[in-house]
């Protein structure tokens, strides 16, 4: 290697980079989504290396469950402070209550709930671009996602008419009412997002390390007890040594038993995993085309 | 489906040891054997997890008789399994000590065209699959002079399905001598013949003990080693400026005059105080600092995204090139480029579109169609009436402002474009942009200086 050389680090980074400036220079209202999950912690820092000096020029957005963890909005609303950004939350909660999104009886998850949220909040603020932190190597039917995903004037993903995507040059064109959601972080491995963590000294919310919590056995999984999920009669209940890989809604994310508490311990966890991140999020094990209507529908 | 018999490749990366990226595609027909191979590479080499695998199992009982079926892994979309094609490109990732894999997966059906260029044009390096019962057939010919058109940078011609030919020598070498009559006309600089078979796994990622005839590497161990540290362009610096970055009230008050110019290294390699040349003004002037989140640098290169900030405050806008001065690059609005039509509607002279190329985008009308590449000889028929769906051909185009350009043989990035359909906003046209006649001229000379 010369010294002219970039390790895959660098060459995801300067990737990403130009992707978010293409998407600042080519829209007019573009969002950045921001959870607080470990992936949309790195969008964050790419945004910064793709502005500063300047100021982000786009506001955060997150859609709120209800159900998030609660460590998880507390580091989103610091974080998006510290960075001077402005964030704006919209809520499931009250998207119920004005009936754009009506939930199904019975059904608690609240993950289906946050498509018409989401969409809403597009509309109100005439987003023209949301810029997200999915990953293809996160889901079989992401694999097909482009870095500039085309979205109708109903939000949705049309996977067999997709725009060719070709070199370094994104066609970011759209009409009045139509949307771009545009990923960056395509080409990333849950491994490289751990290592760029590490690499930039990143911090991400604690609920990703080692912690001590009661934990419920479900589905094959260990979730978290709380108000929304009481253990019933029968089941298995432990206090367990454990962390998330991935963070979806409280009622929906698997723990992993693990004593990993730093991003070191992390990642030698990852490199011999054996259970791929999104194996323990409850929402995607129904059928195996469960990510593909979601992202239909226009799920991120 | 056995699983392979020796040790896998490790997933695990050791921490601090520089890992570069190889990109590359997988080509061949319906059924050479693309899917399987790729599931192969995943399986062996240990990146494919506990849920994938069941996931596979499940869907085998399903759709499969009960047997796993490795294609199954990057056939990611219900109506591609419904149809029981793929439809488009897949991307798929692993990793070994030595590198991290990006693959794009592109089927080979009739789009084949279409969904190849669009998951090449970024690969270090390009595989083709040739069922070893059938040689070489049109759609070989085809891949590799795709390839040779995107100027991947490195070919491998992988002799697959070798167990169901006795595992013959003699077969392979007529394959690769069939392939060798017509590589001269093309334009590859690094041609590899493997012999394998993707379903076993042989010479996948482990030597075969069927092919004692054979010396090279396995597919794997050439992924893992094959040289990519030129492919980027390191001569004549050119930056595509992006984003023009000027703090609003900043907090900071020794930011209040920073003009940074911010963009990726399209080519070359700059240094504080080198001069620079802004196109198409054609004003000069020198790199003051080369500014980035971590800290200033004394130099950056291809592919870098940095801020450059210049000595002279200059109107210097979005779309606007920074070239540096030892290698001059083209300046033109008329001009001549090989594209790839990638819309059923056909191309037609006298049509309007958008042409995007580095970071500007233009209106463009094309002039002249001047002709459309026969796939069977690699001959070019002159004056087509149009260019049809994966249509290859050289045509005129005239832009409303000068672009700023390379040849694509000499720059991936500054030498290609695409073609916006105005109305709709579909991508119609890859194009390549031929080398220019001459190298820029300008007026000023060292005005700001
Ligand atoms: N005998 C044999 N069969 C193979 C080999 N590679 C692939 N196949 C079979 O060829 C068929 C088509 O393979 P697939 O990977 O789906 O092809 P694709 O259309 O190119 O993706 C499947 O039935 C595979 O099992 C091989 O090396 N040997």
């Amino acid at each position: 290697m010369n010294i002219y050389h970039l390790d895959h680090l660098q060459y995801l980074e300067t990737e990403a980079i130009h992707i978010i400036r293409e998407v600042a220079a080519e829209f007019e209202r573009p969002a950045l989504m921001f959870s607080g999950g470990k992936d949309s912690i790195c969008l964050l820092r790419l945004a910064e290396k793709a502005f500063r000096p300047a100021d982000i020029p786009t506001p955060f957005l997150n859609v709120d469950t209800g159900h998030h963890f609660p460590e998880l909005n507390t580091f989103r609303d610091r974080r998006a402070a510290e960075l001077g950004g402005k964030l704006i939350i919209r809520r499931v909660e009250d998207a119920i209550r004005n009936g754009i999104a009506i939930p199904n009886p019975g059904e608690i998850s609240r993950n289906k709930l946050q498509i018409p949220t989401l969409l809403a909040a597009i509309e109100e603020f005439r987003f023209d671009c949301c810029i997200g932190g999915a990953r293809r190597d996160e889901e079989k039917a992401r694999a097909k996602e482009r870095f500039f995903s085309f979205r109708d004037a109903f939000g949705q993903w049309d996977p067999k008419n997709q725009r060719p995507e070709i070199w370094n040059l994104y066609n970011g064109r759209i009409n009045p009412g139509e949307h771009m959601r545009v990923f960056p972080l395509s080409n990333w491995t849950e491994m490289d997002v751990w290592e760029y963590i590490r690499r930039e000294k990143l911090e991400v919310p604690t609920i990703y390390f080692s912690h001590r919590r009661t934990c419920v056995r479900r589905q094959d999984q260990w979730l978290p007890v709380n108000d929304l999920i009481p253990p019933k009669p029968g089941e298995r209940v432990r206090e367990l040594v454990v962390r998330v890989r991935t963070i979806g809604d409280i009622i929906s994310t698997g723990m992993v038993e693990s004593p990993a508490d730093t991003v070191d311990d992390i990642i030698a966890e990852i490199s011999a995993a054996r259970v791929t991140e999104r194996g323990s999020r409850a929402d995607d094990k129904s059928s195996e085309a469960a990510m593909e209507d979601r992202k239909k529908q226009g799920y991120f | 489906m056995p699983p392979s018999s020796s040790p896998p490749a490790s997933a695990a990366i050791p921490a601090n040891h520089p890992v570069e990226i190889l990109r590359f595609n997988t080509c061949g027909s319906v059924d050479d054997g693309k899917s399987t191979l790729i599931g192969r590479l995943l399986y062996d080499s240990k990146s494919l997890m506990e849920d994938q695998i069941e996931t596979l199992e499940r869907s085998a009982d399903i759709t499969g008789g009960g047997q796993i079926n490795l294609a199954n892994l990057t056939d990611g979309l219900r109506a591609e399994r419904e149809q029981g094609i793929t439809i488009d490109v897949a991307y798929r990732y692993f990793a070994t000590p030595r590198r991290k894999f990006i693959v794009a997966d592109t089927p080979g059906h009739l789009q084949y065209t279409r969904n190849m260029v669009t998951g090449a044009s970024s690969s270090n390096l390009a595989v083709v699959l040739v069922d070893a019962r059938l040689g070489v057939i049109e759609q070989s010919r085809r891949h590799t002079y795709l390839t040779s058109l995107l100027r991947i940078p490195h070919l491998v011609i992988a002799v697959n399905k070798l167990d169901l030919v006795g595992w013959s020598e003699e077969r392979f070498l007529e394959i690769r001598d069939a392939f060798e009559s017509f590589l001269p006309l093309l334009d590859i600089k690094d041609v590899k013949f493997i012999p394998l078979s993707a379903l076993n796994g042989d010479n996948v990622v482990d030597s075969s003990k069927h092919t004692p005839w054979y010396n090279g590497p396995n597919l794997l161990a050439h992924l893992e080693t094959v040289h990519i540290g030129s492919d980027w362009n390191l001569h004549g610096f050119r930056f595509p400026v992006q984003w023009v970055n000027r703090p609003n009230n900043p907090r900071n008050a020794s930011l209040h005059d920073f003009r940074g110019l911010s963009g990726q290294i399209a080519g070359g390699i700059v240094k504080v105080g080198q001069k620079v040349m802004i196109l198409p003004s054609g004003l000069k002037s020198r790199v003051k600092e080369i500014w980035t989140l971590g800290g200033s640098l004394p130099e950056a290169f291809c592919p870098q995204s940095v801020t450059l900030v210049l000595e002279d405050d200059m109107d210097v806008s979005r779309g606007d090139q920074i070239v540096g001065l030892d290698l001059l690059p083209g300046m033109s609005t008329d001009l001549h480029a090989q594209v790839c039509w990638m819309n059923p509607r056909p191309l037609q002279r006298g049509r309007n579109y958008y042409l995007k190329h580095t970071t500007q985008t233009l209106q463009a009308i094309v002039t002249s169609l001047e002709n459309r590449i026969d796939i069977h000889t690699f001959e070019p028929q002159p004056d087509p009436a149009e260019l049809g769906m994966n249509d290859i051909g050289e045509i005129r185009i005239k832009t409303a402002k000068p672009v700023v350009y390379d040849g694509y043989g000499t720059n991936r990035l500054t030498g290609s474009f695409i073609l916006i359909e105005q109305g709709t906003n579909q991508t119609v046209a890859a194009g390549m942009l031929m080398p220019p006649q001459e190298p820029v001229r300008p007026e000023y000379n060292d005005f700001a200086i």
